[in-house]
């Protein structure tokens, strides 16, 4: 029913909004938001002091046009004001208000937390609840010192009510998640898992969220909580449909308390104690069991819910990784769902799978659906179905079905959508496709195929630009690798170097893969990391030695670990020295392991941005350059460089739009540095500044040069 | 946990907007448009589920208005399908036949029953009767003392 307005009808605001909606243009909508504006503006000034009514309806307007979509720079301190009404709606406004437009005026952010602590201690359950909801909705750090201490408390006395408890519990978890130092454990902790006994659903259900983020860093304060779960939760799951009540969900027995059990139990190893684990079995199979039975009602809602237990179940089963039965009853569940007439239970099945796959318990039963999946790679219609159907070839292959899989995901290829493509020919270059003769006549089968369907993407990731007979530029295949991680660094006629590489914080991981083009053997081979004396002291790499046979044809894997020290200039060298034939080979190329890879981005407001560059202005710690492009200067290309660098790519901040800014922070052992860069483009005349800002001189110089090869 | 949630109508009208992170104005408005747009697009053979970004989306349409919710990798799909059913039953309930109308124009009540289901991205009642019965309490409430203040002086 279009009720204009139900409960306290701000008649006002109904015909403001009617005002709004009847607006023609949007400059008619500008116009008309502007005038009520100035309205507020002046009833806000006037000298009438306003009552409270009137005040709600004004705080409301401002919110409302806020979330049209348009800026408010003023209200907040009526909206503050409303906060200490004794009128419930009054308050509920104010709280609003200031939840959606959180103002960071240290005034207006001390009388806030003033009216909350008000309102927690006025022993009002529905005030209680306003404050805390406000607390776990803007959950800033002001708010976290001011209460994390106190909500605790709150929540585990004895004399708070059912709906408060709730609310603490949530508001806490909030707090914890966006300032965990100031959420110290102690002696409430026993009391919090004490609630997962609770009489109260609702109690439990909140206390269940709390514990499972908590668990996660602290779990041997939380470990006594997983018998109590799995109690409650063989309680749910047997109970007949009218013992719950109302936390029945269309014949489901309390489905959300369920799922947020079974997701604590994910963050603990199987139960020790044989009886709990004994009963969490039963458990499982009682839900698993129910899976076949008929449905109890046709509705969808049912089915979702039920379904939605089953996967979190199956999601136990898998991480347990420990009831052999249990899992292969969990392969077959998911088997039949494959083949599911809903859309939705395929996609999630082929989900679970994957992760099913690489349990070695029920690796196999996964591989007999292969060409179920196939099936569903050639004919599902909706491109994320199709991507879960690739993660989980990929996870189920080995040597057994690697042919099948590897044609199979080719074939595909020519047809499939760009997004797809690039991670199947990530994918292509690991080992088990490597490893067979399929990779060398299939290579270049591979090339073949890309150049036609897509060039641009043949030039990247595993294949080489040229015929594989040439040998590259060494510095420009370097350079290459400055902004990607993955490709092929090295080619000659008789071996190629591929480099994949992962990095995070100041620690990476290179696989190195050496292929040998030829058909004869190569003897003696010897790849070692060579670094200077200066560079061996910011960096530190581990390796170990390889196999000095490599077959005709074949590929063998090098790792290296990798961890930063501190900021380093110079590239390490990797020289390769091999018998091949009756020659003796030695070469060397630089490896592309270089400063940015430790690069991590910092999304930043353009304030913060221009602050922080305006902190960075001693001459030592700015490095500028002023080059010519070497490449086409787009402008997309520019910006996925930039990423690929490791910096993030904010966006309006530089008042000139054609220009591009980024900031991140380069993570060493030793110390973090801030970076800031600018790069601005001539079009003209073919050329770029570029601009880097860090507190570290060398940093800034090492960081701009690498960065100028890539424009 | 849940990221945040959005609704909107099948031209693109935003119509509630619920973050459960900390993010910038700007950044905010830039999400709204692109998964406006992404979820505009996907045709009815389509799953509801979308991967975007680090987060999945969970999407269902009710008569005019898309219900969009954010969840994390690890989260439940299938639950938060019916997160957002048990939404769209709280708004029914409320506003008998629920219909976007009542949402432009009764939008901070929209918030209201959301804030008494869902807090810092986590479910927090279950139970519809509760949920509905702690909304229409405070109404009450305020009707009882609005009555009051203006009855007529003499």
């Amino acid at each position: 029913m279009p009720a204009v307005s139900k409960g306290d009808g701000m008649r006002g605001l109904a015909v403001f909004i009617s005002d709004i909606r009847n607006c023609k243009s949007k400059e008619a909508e500008i116009k008309r938001i502007n005038k009520e504006l100035a309205n507020i503006r002046s009833k806000f000034k006037g000298d009438k002091a306003l009552d409270g009514y009137s005040k709600k309806k004004y705080v409301c307007k401002l919110l409302f046009i806020f979330l049209l979509g348009h800026d408010i720079d003023f209200g907040h301190m009526e909206a503050v004001n409303l906060l200490s009404s004794n009128r419930y709606t009054e308050k509920q406004i104010g709280y609003l208000f200031i939840s959606v437009l959180v103002n960071s005026n240290s005034e207006l952010i001390r009388l806030i937390n003033n009216a909350i602590k008000n309102d927690l201690a006025s022993r009002n359950p529905t005030f209680m609840g306003l404050a805390l909801h406000c607390i776990a909705n803007v959950g800033s750090r002001e708010m976290a010192e001011a209460f994390a201490g106190e909500i605790p408390k709150i929540l585990v006395a004895g004399d708070t009510m059912d709906s408060v408890k709730q609310s603490a519990a949530l508001c806490l978890l909030r707090l914890y998640r966006t300032s965990p130092d100031l959420v110290p454990m102690g002696d409430w902790t026993s009391r919090v898992v004490h609630l997962l006994n609770d009489q109260h659903l609702g109690v439990v259900t909140a206390a269940t969220s709390l514990i499972t983020t908590l668990a996660q860093k602290n779990p041997e304060e939380f470990k006594t909580s997983v018998s109590l779960a799995v109690s409650r939760l063989s309680r749910i799951v047997t109970s007949a449909s009218t013992d719950l009540q109302d936390y029945t969900y269309y014949f489901v027995p309390a489905p959300w308390l369920s799922v947020k059990l079974l997701r604590l139990l994910q963050c603990y190893p199987p139960p020790e104690d044989p009886a709990v684990r004994g009963r969490l079995t039963e458990c499982l199979e009682t839900i698993l069991n129910k899976a076949q039975e008929p449905p109890k009602s046709k509705k969808v809602q049912h089915s979702n819910a039920k379904n939605a237990v089953l996967f979190e179940a199956i999601s136990l089963i898998i991480h347990h990784d420990s009831e052999p039965n249990l899992l292969v009853r969990a392969c077959n569940q998911l088997g039949q769902f494959l083949q599911h007439r809903e859309t939705n239970l395929r996609y999630l099945a082929l989900e679970s799978m994957c992760t099913l796959a690489s349990s070695e318990f029920s690796h196999e039963a996964v591989k007999t659906h292969i060409e179920t999946v196939i099936n569903a790679l050639k004919t599902e219609r909706d491109v994320s179905v199709r991507q879960r159907a690739v993660d989980l070839l990929y996870a189920m292959c080995d040597r057994s079905n690697a042919q099948q899989i590897v044609a199979e995901m080719l074939n595909y290829l020519e047809t499939a959508d760009y997004s797809i493509r690039e991670e199947i020919v990530s994918y292509l270059c690991f080992p088990y496709f490597f490893h067979s003769w399929l990779w060398y006549h299939k290579y270049h089968l591979l090339i073949r195929m890309l150049h036609r369907t897509s060039p641009d993407l043949a030039s990247s990731e595993v294949v080489s630009e040229e015929p594989a007979d040439t040998v590259h530029d060494a510095d420009e295949l370097f350079h290459k690798f400055v902004c990607k991680n993955n490709g092929v660094l090295f080619e000659n006629q008789l071996l190629q170097i591929g480099l994949k590489s992962e990095f995070r914080q100041n620690l990476g991981r290179m696989f190195i893969f050496y292929g040998n083009k030829t058909s004869t053997q190569f003897l003696n081979f010897t790849p070692t990391v060579i670094c200077s004396d200066d560079l061996q002291s910011s960096l530190n790499l581990q390796t170990k030695p390889v196999d000095p046979t490599v077959d005709g044809g074949a590929q063998v894997q090098q790792v290296v670990n990798i961890e930063c020290v501190s900021d380093f200039m110079e590239a390490p060298i990797l020289n390769i020295q091999f018998r091949y034939g009756g020659t003796f080979q030695n070469l060397s190329v630089k490896l592309p392991i270089t400063l940015n890879k430790f690069f991590q981005p910092t999304e930043m407001s353009s304030q913060d941005f221009f602050q922080r560059w305006k902190q960075l202005s001693n001459p030592k710690q700015e490095v500028q350059n002023i080059f010519k492009a070497k490449h086409p200067m787009d402008a997309e290309i520019t910006k996925a460089k930039i990423i690929g660098f490791g910096s993030a790519l904010l966006e309006e901040v530089d008042p000139n739009p054609a220009n591009f800014v980024g900031a991140g922070i380069i993570h060493t052992k030793t110390t973090q540095i801030g970076c800031l860069l600018r790069l601005e483009p001539n079009l003209q005349a073919q050329m770029y500044r570029l601009t880097l800002r860090t507190s570290k001189e060398a940093v800034s110089q090492r960081l701009c040069e690498l960065l100028s090869e890539q424009f | 946990m849940i990221h945040f949630i959005l609704l909107f109508s099948r031209q693109g009208k935003l119509r509630l907007q619920k973050w459960y992170t900390t993010l910038p104005d700007k950044e905010k408005k830039k999400i709204i448009r692109e998964i406006v747009q992404i979820i505009l697009s996907r045709n009815q053979k389509t799953s509801s589920f979308v991967d975007w970004k680090d987060l999945k989306l969970v999407y269902k349409r009710y008569a005019s208005l898309y219900f969009c919710c954010a969840i994390e990798d690890q989260d439940n799909e299938l639950l938060t399908l019916e997160v957002v059913h048990r939404y769209v039953e709280l708004l029914d309930k409320y506003f008998g036949n629920v219909c976007e109308l009542d949402i432009i124009f009764n939008f901070e009540k929209a918030y209201f029953i959301l804030d008494e289901f869902i807090i810092g991205g986590e479910v927090q009642e279950t139970s519809k009767k509760i949920a509905v019965k702690a909304i229409e309490d405070c109404d009450m409430l305020q009707e009882t003392v609005e009555e009051y203040m203006n009855k007529p002086a003499f």
